[in-house]
């Protein structure tokens, strides 16, 4: 079975080699099938099982009684797919939800597709298990037909039966599983016409709810371990700083310490100094008598108002010479906005329990990425990959922060020096203090409107803040966007190639670059010739996923949709460390883009949605252009766009297309005239294909992006004085609650004739603009700065 | 120092300092993980338990202030996860990541005994220091409505 094979250019599989069918010991069987390990892709990283080979990944199990046992692969961190997944095997299995258990996947042998990241589970994983669940299926129809010795094709499902109309028998899945067991795969198997769907499409609970409602041990916290002791970690609170020295003599005879020790920088974690002791509290209250004497490197001055000081020195130098097309233009209208480091605060304090035996370790972790978690606690521990088992835990939030592995690298690298199982618990401090923020960024925009109000200039000069001249920061979830080179003069180049790991917030020292049409290297965005026509896009890296204020270009708006389209790219250099923030990159560039082009509408003097309805209808032709209309017309129609409301409240719209989803929203906001705002409510119109998994989970996904949405632009700031972060816990980070969550959030789904796709994320991005928009619409202030919380709303 | 508390309606014997947050009492000691850490500082609410019938935050109650006082968790909550409350949970499908939920439904039960019928804005009010960081509110909301109507 583990025969190498060469790896495929495609997903698509001969069925005879990836399904396996395995008899169970007690009667029943296992159907599953292998993925297969793809060198050169997203996880070749992964050098000891880059090559290809086969491991069993069973899915489904039946037992002989009958009972339905599905396994879920991927990490549940509240997008809701160790439900959503089974309910796919389900319905082509053709059982009753009610008889099936689900049970969570540890990491295979190759780790490989078990990531949760970037909407992907669902477009991944959709097809191939309605196939294997249909394989299942056929199988079961056809030990009925031997059994009964009529053909299968007169043979039809139900529930967890097979039946033959014509004689009236009848047999349950349990009791055609031994004989199931001896047959072999189908080469093909009929999938259900998806109007006779029974499950998949309906509000199917949560499969945990039981257990969260009841406070079983469920999250990687709760991991508890015989003999476990409990450990806490300090690193420098500068970005780059290691420990010189600590009082750790001192610090080992406070209650319940057994072992302080510090860990240097090398091939583990940072560095740092870490406290073992006999429970959480021992290992915190002893962290609190904790001095460290720090080599806080170099960056021990960075600010982030200096930082804004650069960013705002680049921005007024970021000349365009494009001068002709703003001369003979109607109207030029010119904004800048800015948005600020944020954190990804996962209420579950990052964790990770590890227990070394020998040669071999046990790692317990809530995380988005178990194979890279195995190589960085291999790699901390001194072991081969194949000497570490990663057990999943549910994780108590994910939205990017949880495809960082640094916190398991920390728990491996103190199991090493401990004799026992060691629980690693970050307090709310560290994890404030050492996330790998969303990233920050400016953008200094200038647009023109020609008389009859077409937009026919858009530039975008954006400075991002990047590490100097290295990758040590750039964890794998970054967003990179290696822009396509743009011909000064001429439309832009091909998009560019998949993203290098990382290197999105990369950009070389010094890389402010204030011409337009010049390529910054790294994760910028590609560049295009500032005297590109109407129209020519071509700009950018692979659509949507381009670093922090990229990802413009391609086929996407405002691209390809708008005259004169043209971005660049400066750096500010930082060494705060950035990761992939739920819809990396446009949670943040949809922000500007679609608040943007609500100032390019109010200039026109037309209505908003005219406005905008106007410029993507006059786009490229194309899919991206049908599904944009289709939701930011239905999100307009449900909403009532245009009504009639009073000084002070406002409606706007704003739309984005991400991770494969395209969503509209319409806010609707109430300001004071002392200049509080609440959003009263708001229409959300989403595509992400034909086929809704399960559809209670999904409403949940976008009301959380709404929430999320307000709440991360709302309120949610960090500063950097001295190199550190300043805010240290919620009570200087403050996050949307209750009272100011919107009473009502509808949501439309545009079942539209495409594949299914994720929804983690694309729900997120147009929420923030659709909000600001809504508030220019109210009062007639235009918020440029995230978070709104500082924004000045008073009017008379 | 020894301690004897009463806990879910029993009462048990731990051996901690007295600095010790009933939080980590709870979890480390005596394997009630239903509370959760999330802040340390009573901002987020995810530790709330009930203490002689009123939420409270366990991560701001020392072991040593414990005393007698009976304190409940979402483990005693019920005997058979059927509270008005939890089951609301479950019909609305409340729970994103779920991290949250158990001290939510702590503080909304202890709400619905001192306000059987509360508004939305009671509910607001009430539940203002529970952090949802997957934005469950509306959910929360209308869970809390079912399970008024229930009792």
């Amino acid at each position: 079975m583990n025969s190498p094979l060469s790896a495929p250019s495609s997903p698509s599989l001969d069925r005879r080699s990836f399904l396996r069918l395995t008899a169970l010991a007690g009667g029943g069987f296992v159907l599953g099938y292998s993925y297969l390990k793809t060198a050169g892709t997203a996880f070749a990283a992964d050098a000891a099982t880059a090559a290809a080979e086969f491991a069993p990944n069973g899915f489904i199990r039946i037992a002989s009684n009958g009972a339905v046992t599905l396994f879920s692969n991927r990490p549940e961190i509240g997008q809701g797919i160790k439900t959503a997944l089974p309910l796919v095997l389900a319905e082509e299995l053709d059982v009753d939800w009610k008889n099936v258990t689900v049970v969570s996947e540890p990491l295979d042998s190759t780790g490989t597709l078990q990531g949760a990241s970037g909407s992907t589970s669902v477009p991944t994983d959709y097809s191939r298990l309605r196939q294997m669940g249909a394989s299942a299926r056929a199988i079961l129809v056809e030990a009925a037909a031997q059994t009964w010795n009529v053909p299968a094709a007169e043979c039809t499902t139900s529930a967890g039966s097979v039946l033959h109309a014509a004689s009236g028998k009848k047999l349950s899945y349990g009791a055609l599983v031994a004989k199931a067991a001896t047959l072999q795969p189908p080469d093909s198997a009929p999938l259900k016409d998806p109007k006779d769907f029974r499950i998949l499409g309906t509000r199917v609970p949560n499969v945990d709810n039981a257990a969260i409602t009841t406070g079983k041990p469920l999250y990687g916290i709760d991991t508890k371990i015989p003999g476990m002791v409990y450990a806490v970690y300090e690193k420098c609170p500068v970005f780059g700083g290691t420990p010189v020295s600590a009082n750790l003599d001192e610090v080992k005879k406070l209650p319940g310490v057994k072992d302080a020790f510090i860990i240097p920088a090398g091939n583990g974690p940072t560095a740092g100094v870490a406290i073992v002791a006999s429970s959480t509290w021992a290992a915190f209250s002893a962290r609190d008598k904790l001095k460290v004497v720090w080599d806080e490197g170099a960056r021990a001055n960075d600010s982030w108002a200096d930082m804004s000081r650069q960013a705002n020195e680049l921005g007024a130098k970021a000349v365009d010479s494009d001068s002709p097309v703003f001369g003979t233009a109607a109207k030029v209208v010119e904004g800048n906005y800015s948005f600020p480091y944020i954190s990804h605060t996962t209420l579950e304090p990052q964790n990770c329990t590890v227990h070394l035996q020998g040669d071999r370790a046990d790692v317990w972790v809530p995380t988005q990425q178990p194979g890279q978690v195995r190589t960085a606690a291999a790699q901390a521990l001194g072991l081969q990959q194949n000497q570490v088992t990663v057990h999943v835990t549910r994780a108590g939030g994910g939205f990017g922060r949880r495809l960082q592995t640094d916190y398991a690298s920390e728990a491996a690298a103190i199991a090493k020096r401990v004799d026992a199982p060691v629980k690693l618990t970050w307090s709310r401090e560290d994890d404030l203090h050492h996330d790998y923020f969303r990233p920050a960024g400016f953008n200094f925009l200038r647009g023109a409107l020609d008389a009859s109000g077409k937009i026919v200039a858009w530039r975008n000069y954006a400075v991002n803040f990047g590490a100097a001249g290295g990758g040590r920061r750039g964890g794998p979830g970054g967003p990179g966007g290696r822009g396509g080179p743009g011909g000064p003069g001429g439309p832009g180049g091909a998009p560019g190639g998949a993203a290098p790991r990382g290197a999105a917030t990369l950009l070389p020292a010094g890389g402010g670059n204030a011409v337009f049409g010049q390529v910054a290297p790294g994760g910028a965005p590609g560049g295009q010739g500032f005297q590109g026509g109407p129209g020519g896009g071509g700009a950018g890296g692979a659509p949507r996923r381009g670093g922090p204020g990229g990802g413009r270009g391609g086929a996407s708006f405002p691209g390809s949709f708008v005259g004169g389209f043209a971005n660049a790219t400066g750096t500010v250099v930082s060494a705060v460390p950035t990761g992939a923030w739920r819809a990396p990159g446009d949670c943040t560039s949809a922000w500007v883009d679609q608040s943007f082009l609500d100032e390019l509408a109010q200039a026109s003097g037309r209505d908003p949605l005219e406005f905008k309805l106007d410029h993507l209808t006059a786009g490229p032709a194309g899919a991206y252009k049908d599904r944009m209309l289709g939701v930011v017309r239905l999100a307009a129609e449900k909403a009532g766009w245009g009504k009639k409301l009073p000084k002070g409240q406002g409606m706007g719209i704003a739309f984005h297309s991400c991770h494969a989803g395209y969503v509209a929203h319409v806010v609707e906001v109430t300001v004071a005239k002392t200049g509080e705002y609440k959003v009263t409510r708001v229409v959300a119109a989403v595509d992400v294909g034909s086929q809704i998994l399960n559809l209670s989970s999904a409403e949940n996904q976008v009301e959380g992006a709404v929430v999320d949405g307000l709440s991360a632009s709302g309120f949610q700031s960090l500063d950097l004085k001295k190199g550190r972060i300043v805010e240290s816990n919620l009570d200087e980070y403050p996050m949307l609650r209750m009272p100011d969550s919107p009473p009502k959030i509808e949501i439309h789904f545009l079942l539209s004739q495409n594949p299914p796709t994720g929804l983690g994320e694309p729900a997120l991005p147009p929420l923030a603009p659709a909000v600001c928009n809504a508030i220019y619409a109210a009062m007639g202030k235009r918020i440029r700065a995230m978070p709104f919380s500082t924004a000045d709303l008073k009017w008379a | 120092m020894k301690y004897t508390l009463n806990v879910n309606g029993q009462n048990q014997t731990v051996e901690a300092e007295p600095d010790t947050p009933m939080l980590w009492v709870l979890r480390d000691h005596l394997n009630y993980v239903g509370a959760k850490f999330g802040c340390g500082v009573g901002m987020c609410g995810a530790c709330t338990v009930h203490v002689d019938g009123d939420s409270q935050r366990s991560c701001q109650m020392t072991v040593a202030e414990a005393g007698a006082k009976k304190i409940v968790t979402i483990e005693g909550l019920s005997e058979h996860g059927d509270h008005p409350v939890q089951k609301a949970w479950c019909d609305h499908d409340v729970s994103q990541c779920g991290y949250c939920q158990a001290g939510q439904i702590m503080s909304a039960s202890a709400l619905l005994k001192s306000k059987p019928h509360p508004t939305d804005a009671e509910i607001d009010n009430a539940m203002a220091g529970n952090l949802c960081r997957c934005g469950t509110y509306t959910r929360i909301r209308a869970a809390i409505h079912a399970a008024a109507g229930a009792k």
